[in-house]
């Protein structure tokens, strides 16, 4: 059984066919990645499993279930967690509260022990303290744990997000480009953390991005993706090699993109 | 400046950074205990109001400071305290110390009922939501006259807790006492939810609510939580606020009362508990400033007394202004800002504090 399945799955806005009668699934342990030009669906597709957005048809299974039926805050706790491509921190709050309510689904607490603080909120407040410390470990966070989000470079708001979706300690991560707008550098750590991701901590990846370098360094699977529709999927070499790609992705006899992807 | 070396988690989850901060808030309120040994009788009343404001501030807090939601109306749920307090002492001959908290209670109840039709707005639209129900109460307060005493109002008696009683006039001692109390374990709740997941949740629907959705908060939910919590405490200021002017009919909680009670925590600062506080220190503070410029002008000037009407609100509009264009951060913003100065000195940098600062926002996404 796949970790996720998209079924035939169609989403409309208006007459625009955002996403057409696409269909893959995501098997356990691997890192899977869409590509495609902008428009091609792809941040949609993140989108439709995140429930933000209802597709009009084809079913989206999650561990064999159907998640159609899920509001958006259903979804990180059935173990799906996302960072957004746009960064959606929490501006005036610092990386450590931002961390902290990634652990929201864990927490058991109501407002009431919460505003008179029992025993029991404090022992949690602990435990919730300690997980996003090994998040806070992984991601080299340190410096900025008590830095409000707002007074932070982007580069780092980008780590800061990832490490909030790894703090909902989900079973498949969905990283909307997690390496947009990012330095080589920087990039290069976002492939190993996302390398360590898939196999220390055993979180099964489903990213969009554009940077093909990065994408065929970690992914084990790639789907290539225009105007909504499938084009190809397979190993990266695979796809980056598959003529219907190269003409609506990279670009014919072009060969500077080609070249860089390779 | 001080470096707090952090050898356990519990350092992030204590209410004071370190033992320094403890000392100062502690001396701060055993000066505020001693408060009436200090000045009289009159000033203590002020203070007592100061108090009063401060909660309702508090609530509002709540809501706009902590959760980005706008309110215009709060005045409604200071009503809704005030008159479910005293009917329910006239009515059950409750004592005070069963009705205090069920006021607040009825008001949190009726804030969460209101919530879940038009916490589905946003920003602007919110506002004037709010602000309609800040209108339809003073209607309702008339309407209901058999109840509420209509135009005539409703009369609050003493406050009497197991035969002690506190009466305004009578001793004012022990009433600023009392609202010194339940001020401090409204502070301390208030600082419980900033630390425990609920404040969390509320910080997240302010600043993304599509990204507290993807961390699995329940928008709506926490939306009508935030307003709950908020009107139980505006609803608690307003039931000592009743207690404080002894009568009060449907003018006393209008319109004017709830873009008061917004500009309180706007000039104080949001987001903080200290706004609320100083907020309604400068509101309270500035008909005593400006009746005493004005008998210092007349001395002065050798002339009658001379009475500008309308001279108070527009004075608080022009200070707002003055707050909105220079300070946003209010004057808990000012005052970090000084700290950091001396703290960091000679190392303080101008723009040190400068970042887009937008509580009240629209949606980005939705």
């Amino acid at each position: 059984m796949s970790l996720l399945e998209l079924k035939n799955v169609t989403l409309r806005f208006g007459g625009l066919v955002a996403v057409n009668d696409v269909s893959f699934s995501v098997e356990e342990g691997e890192v899977f990645a869409l590509v495609g030009p902008n428009g091609a669906g792809k941040s949609t597709i993140l989108n439709m499993i995140s429930r933000l957005y209802t597709p009009a048809e084809g079913d989206i299974l999650f561990e064999g279930k159907s998640i159609l039926g899920a509001e958006p805050h259903d979804v990180p706790v059935l173990g799906i967690a996302r960072t957004f491509q746009n960064i959606e921190l929490f501006e005036q709050a610092s990386v450590l509260q931002n961390l902290l309510v990634g652990r929201h689904t864990h927490c058991c607490s109501n407002f009431l022990t919460d505003m008179l603080f029992t025993p029991f909120v404090r022992a949690q407040e602990r435990v919730h303290r300690e997980a996003v410390e090994h998040v806070i470990d992984f991601l080299d966070l340190q410096p900025y744990r008590q830095k409000l989000i707002a007074g932070l470079p982007y580069g780092v708001r980008k780590v800061v997000e990832m490490g909030r979706a790894l703090a909902v300690k989900p079973k498949l991560l969905l990283l909307d480009e997690p390496a947009s707008g990012l330095s080589v550098e920087e990039t290069q750590d976002v492939a190993f953390w996302i390398e360590d991701i898939k196999k220390v901590m055993g979180v099964t990846v489903l990213m969009v991005e554009h940077d093909m370098h990065l994408v065929s360094s970690v992914s084990d699977r790639v789907m290539a993706l225009a105007d909504g529709s499938m084009l190809s999927i397979g190993t990266p070499q695979e796809v980056q090699t598959d003529p219907a790609v190269i003409e609506a992705y990279l670009g014919s006899d072009d060969g500077t993109e080609s070249g860089e992807a390779a | 400046m001080r470096i707090v070396f952090k050898t356990s988690y519990d350092a992030d989850i204590r209410l004071f950074k370190h033992k320094a901060q403890a000392f100062w808030y502690l001396l701060l309120f055993a000066l505020a205990i001693l408060l009436p040994f200090l000045i009289s009788d009159f000033l203590i009343g002020e203070a007592t109001l100061v108090l009063i404001w401060a909660i309702c501030g508090m609530g509002l807090m709540v809501l706009v400071g902590q959760t980005g939601q706008a309110s215009l109306g709060h005045a409604a749920f200071m009503a809704v305290g005030a008159y479910s307090n005293v009917l329910y002492q006239e009515h059950f001959s409750m004592p005070f110390l069963l009705s205090f908290p069920l006021a607040g209670l009825t008001a949190g109840v009726a804030g969460a009922l209101i919530a879940m039709p038009i916490t589905k707005l946003h920003g602007i639209y919110l506002a004037i939501a709010t602000l309609a129900i800040s209108v339809l109460a003073e209607d309702l307060i008339v309407i209901m006259e058999p109840l509420t005493g209509g135009v005539s109002g409703l009369f609050a008696p003493d406050i009497e807790i197991f035969g002690f009683v506190f009466n305004r006039y009578g001793n004012p001692v022990e009433l600023y006492w009392l609202v010194l109390f339940i001020t401090f374990l409204i502070v301390y709740l208030y600082r419980n939810m900033l630390r425990s997941p609920i404040g969390r949740s509320f910080a997240a629907v302010r600043d993304s609510e599509v990204s507290a959705k993807a961390m699995g908060i329940n928008v709506a939910r926490t939306k009508m939580v935030a307003f709950a919590i908020s009107c139980f405490i505006t609803g608690l200021g307003g039931a000592l606020m009743g207690h404080f002017a002894t009568i009060f009919t449907n003018e006393t909680f209008n319109l004017i009362m709830s873009i008061t009670l917004l500009l309180i925590i706007v000039v104080g600062g949001l987001g903080t508990i200290h706004g609320a506080f100083f907020g309604a220190i400068v509101f309270v503070m500035l008909p005593l400033v400006i009746s005493l410029t004005r008998d210092a002008l007349t001395v002065f000037a050798d002339s009658g007394s001379v009475t500008i009407p309308g001279l108070e609100s527009g004075l608080f509009g022009i200070i707002l202004i003055g707050f909105i264009l220079f300070e946003p951060m209010g004057i808990y913003g000012r005052w970090l800002k000084i700290r950091t100065y001396f703290e960091l000195f000679p190392f303080y940098r101008k723009d040190m504090f400068r970042r887009q600062k937008s509580y009240l926002k629209t949606e980005r996404t939705r």
